[in-house]
């Protein structure tokens, strides 16, 4: 019966990563590729891991598998993240079919600050002109009426 | 054949998958258009091989594989985030002089 268990685990597991891998292969731009190898990795990961535990069933090596999963699980989503924001300051181009960019104007390229919709439009009333950055050629009150529709 | 995997038909197929994954890793690693690109390759390459070190270690009955893949977790992570840090200063190098 752990046979069993243990085979379908490591089927999982691995069949998850290869997934992973196949999105870093064919997905179009880098932010595409980063949320298919995040994801998919840190689950295969944990089944392995899982597998490991139920193959040797001892309090050791559970609590070692334990440690190793949730530190995964705790440092991939923050790794993405710091990796997606660096790319994004780098400029790395977004995918040409990609529908909307969030973010686009809304960076202080200098700062490395994130500007809430608040304080951008604060900031046209105070001094009109100054909230556009980064060559935003639609300002930025737009996205109102986007997400209205 | 006289191997460490012998008879087992799900450590096969673990393997073969985990290596078919590293090798479209390593295919994005040389490859990538971008830096990013490449640390996100470079990320996922070592957690295959955790992946890989997690089966041998059931494949050998052997756990001291499992304390290597603990450590080789951590020092993807720090590499990773000194990538991202890196990436992200030299972004604008006109603020690196500002201090």
């Amino acid at each position: 019966m752990a046979d069993v268990v243990v085979a379908v685990l490591l089927v999982a597991g691995s069949g998850l990563m290869f997934v992973a891998a196949l999105g870093i292969l064919r997905m179009p731009d880098l932010f595409t590729r980063m949320q298919a190898t995040t994801k998919a990795a840190t689950l295969g990961v944990g089944f392995l891991l899982a597998a490991a535990a139920v193959e040797f069933g001892e309090l050791a090596v559970t609590t070692r598998v334990i440690a190793a999963a949730v530190f995964i699980a705790m440092t991939a989503p923050v790794a993405a993240h710091l990796l997606g924001r660096a790319a994004y300051f780098l400029g790395v181009p977004l995918w040409e079919g990609s529908v909307r960019d969030e973010l686009r104007g809304r960076y202080n390229e200098r700062a490395h600050a994130l500007a809430s919709m608040e304080e951008l439009l604060g900031e046209e009333r105070l001094a009109p002109g100054r909230a556009t950055r980064r060559g935003a050629d639609t300002p930025v009150a737009d996205a109102d009426v986007e997400t209205g529709g | 054949m006289n191997g460490v995997l012998d008879g087992n038909l799900a450590e096969v197929l673990a393997v073969a998958l985990l290596c078919g994954g590293a090798a479209m890793a390593g295919y994005r690693l040389v490859r990538g258009p971008s830096l990013p690109d490449r640390v996100v390759a470079l990320d996922l390459l070592t957690i295959q091989g955790l992946g890989l070190l997690t089966v041998y270690a059931i494949a050998t009955g052997r756990t001291a594989y499992l304390d290597v893949g603990i450590v080789l977790t951590l020092v993807t992570f720090l590499a990773t985030t000194a990538f991202a840090y890196y990436i992200e200063k030299g972004s604008h190098p006109e603020e690196r002089r500002d201090g």
